[in-house]
């Protein structure tokens, strides 16, 4: 069978099995909708937070990203990673403990303020809105690698399955499709990767195999590292940015990680406290297994690239090469006239993507418009590090079909964790807690559908039409998270002190100031063009680094607010003693 | 937008239920002490092979060998992650022990 039928077969099996899932786990009640029920295993719980937490970006792009970088990769290993320990030590059990639908219930209720409140729910519908168009757009690009439709229509495949599922089964189905939907993605993962690192070099387990030498004798990362510095780049194991910029960049991912809405909620789903600890654990052992592979993968990719292709004549090229340029994922031309490839540090071409012509060249390559002056004649695009890799590989086409598959149940996983989010937020959150307290149980869960619906939409239409800033997801996302949600609550739980006044105007300062940066040095809203490059980076910390400063704002000026204003009133201090004590959970979540 | 505290009295913990939870103050203030101290210890493991083997001290570290990897290099991209997933499980025995000890434990 040829690549597209076992594509289709697999991707059509798999979404079969989701919606097969949904339909057996709908939501009969708001606490199922909002919390699967509280009665979620911490295993299950784990696997599912994997799957939510790793996204198309995770399956797809980070190998890429590390390939292409090196030891600055290293912000993501560590920052996606790290997160979770803050999560498990400082936040989910109290959290669980508190025993309500979100994370703005907490706030609302800690700060005694609906203004607090609202606050958190703005920042929740904004973080959770701009990850979910990216990840929309991933499930479009997927389909149109793989199975040859367009990327549109990709999206509203997509957002067809993520309605069913959201819909019926709110969290619940969400929870069980996640399950299915982690075995799916970390098999596509691993199964090529363990194929790879025993034809690089004999050792089955890849985060071994990247440690160890080749037929030749030679350490692979040795070798990678010359085979860089002999062609000009930094060694792959040094790395350019300043450890700076690597500290602060690290620490907004972790810390964004803990305050990112969707992880945090999945941790309400647990019947206990320790549940909720174990579950975190279970998860990060999860993630880890994808997150020590993906930097094999990296080295794999970017030793056998820079071996295949440097000064090798295009006419003898391996065809997975021809293949990807195909699809615009490689580009090469010929600037030196020597009928060879030569890489070398440098874009190849101006702009961020190759502008093919219609016409082919002497040696059948595609002409590209935009060749930059740069010694570099080769373009790679990185997400053929992980898409292309089974190829390269040689291996059978079923598991290529099976890649496409992973990729999809990334995105998706991810989407709909996200899309809950913003449904709660709408229905709980807003409505049922601030308009329109009256409604009854059953109208709130009628609104809450419904709002998932309206969220598939509009999360749909950012797919189709991206807008600019889709591309600086990670900064915004990451920065508001960090600079908003995490002090907030982190301070809720460990400070009795801190008042209604001190975390408003926290939140407020944290996610101004991260908003500012990022608009001023990432999008370029603020300020003239001239004085928004690196050079005028505040301490050298880039926009994605910002948001640990944003989240050291936010402590600072709570802390310092509520020295002057007045004590938390007696009804307050009660909770946060009750948050600290694991037990009486069952009863709390009564409600 | 309203600013005035608002209803969390009957929302949370139904009082029936704390009565059979119930912890004099001195064991409240142990309890929650013992678990700031691991956190304290933990998080401190945390930032070391993180922040510090992985990025302060990453040059330092990357004059000792790991087999192929140097050693800075390999906390960046594995070590920490390893930690990371330990230090989550190590958290979890000690408060299913502390919670047992102050029978905590539901």
């Amino acid at each position: 069978m040829d690549i597209q039928s076992w594509t289709f077969l697999i991707v059509g099996l798999t979404f079969a099995l989701y919606i097969g899932i949904a339909i057996w786990s709908r939501a009969g009640s708001t606490k199922e909708f909002y919390v699967a029920g509280g009665g979620v295993s911490p295993l299950a719980n784990g696997l599912a937070t994997a799957a939510d937490w790793m996204s198309a970006a995770s399956f797809l792009g980070m190998a890429g990203i590390i390939a292409f970088s090196g030891y600055d990769g290293s912000v993501y290993l560590m920052g996606w990673t790290g997160g979770y320990v803050l999560l498990a030590l400082l936040l989910a059990p109290y959290l669980r403990k508190f025993g309500k639908f979100t994370v703005p219930d907490f706030i609302g209720d800690r700060y005694y303020s609906n203004l607090a409140r609202t606050v958190a729910v703005i920042a929740a519908l904004f973080v959770s809105f701009t990850y979910v168009a990216g990840q929309m757009r991933g499930v479009g690009v997927v389909f149109s690698r793989f199975l040859d439709v367009e990327v549109n229509t990709g999206v509203y495949i997509g957002m067809a399955v993520v309605l069913f599922y959201a819909f019926l089964g709110g969290m619940k189905g969400i929870t069980y499709t996640q399950v299915a939907q982690y075995c799916v993605l970390i098999f596509a993962f691993m199964v090529p990767a363990i194929f790879i690192s025993l034809m690089a070099t004999g050792n089955p387990i890849p985060q071994l195999g990247f440690g160890s030498s080749g037929e030749d004798g030679v350490y692979l990362l040795d070798k990678l590292d010359g085979l860089m510095t002999d062609l000009g780049f930094t060694a792959y194991t040094d790395g350019s940015k300043s450890t700076m910029d690597i500290f602060m960049i690290t620490a907004a991912l972790m810390l964004g990680t803990a305050g990112l809405p969707h992880v945090i909620i999945r941790f309400f789903t647990v019947p206990k406290v320790k549940d909720a600890r174990k579950s975190a654990g279970y998860a990060l052992l999860f993630i880890a297994i994808l997150y020590t592979t993906a930097p094999a993968i990296a080295v794999f990719a970017r030793t056998n690239l820079m071996e295949t292709v440097q000064d090798t004549p295009y006419e003898d090229i391996p065809p997975w090469f021809k293949k990807w340029e195909d699809t615009d994922l490689i580009a090469w031309s010929d600037k030196n006239g020597d009928g060879k490839i030569q890489y070398a540090p440098g874009s190849a071409i101006d702009g961020k993507k190759p502008v093919f012509t219609e016409n082919r060249g002497t040696y059948g390559q595609r002409l590209i418009a935009n060749a930059s002056v740069s010694p570099n004649e080769l373009y790679v695009d990185r997400d053929i590090t992980v898409l292309a890799n089974p190829e390269i590989a040689g291996l059978p086409n079923w598991i290529i079909a099976l890649v496409a598959a992973g990729g999809l149940a990334a995105a998706l996983s991810t989407a709909a964790g996200l899309l809950l989010v913003i449904s709660t937020s709408i229905s709980h959150d807003l409505i049922k807690k601030q308009f329109a307290p009256e409604i009854s149980e059953k109208t709130e869960l009628l609104i809450a559908r419904f709002s998932a619906f309206l969220a598939v939409i509009v999360a749909g239409y950012f797919g189709i039409n991206p807008p600019g800033f889709v591309a600086s997801v990670v900064a915004l996302a990451f920065g508001l998270a960090a600079s908003s949600f995490f002090p907030a609550i982190v301070m809720g739980i460990f400070s009795k002190r801190m008042n209604r006044e001190g975390a408003i105007t926290g939140m407020i300062a944290g996610l101004a100031i991260t908003c500012y940066y990022i608009a001023r040095f990432k999008l370029g809203w603020l300020g003239s063009p001239e004085t928004s490059g690196a050079d005028n980076w505040w301490f050298g910390i880039s926009p994605e680094g910002f948001g640990t400063i944003g989240m050291l704002v936010n402590f600072g000026v709570a802390l310092l607010v509520s020295q002057f204003t007045a004590k938390p009133p007696e009804a307050v201090q009660e909770i946060v003693e009750n948050i600290r004590i694991p037990s009486g959970v069952g009863a709390a979540s009564e409600h | 937008m309203n600013l005035d505290p608002i209803n969390i009295g009957n929302t949370i913990f139904n009082t029936s239920n704390q009565e059979s939870h119930y912890m004099n103050p001195t064991d409240r203030k142990k309890y929650w002490r013992t678990n700031l101290k691991y956190l304290g210890l933990l998080l401190l493991v945390w930032f070391l092979v993180s922040y510090g083997f992985g990025i302060l001290w990453v040059d330092e570290l990357n004059s000792i060998r790991l087999g192929g990897f140097k050693l800075g290099f390999w906390f960046a991209q594995q070590g920490a992650i390893y930690v990371f997933v330990i230090l989550i499980f190590v958290y979890v025995r000690l408060m299913n022990k502390l919670d047992k000890k102050y029978k905590l434990d539901d």
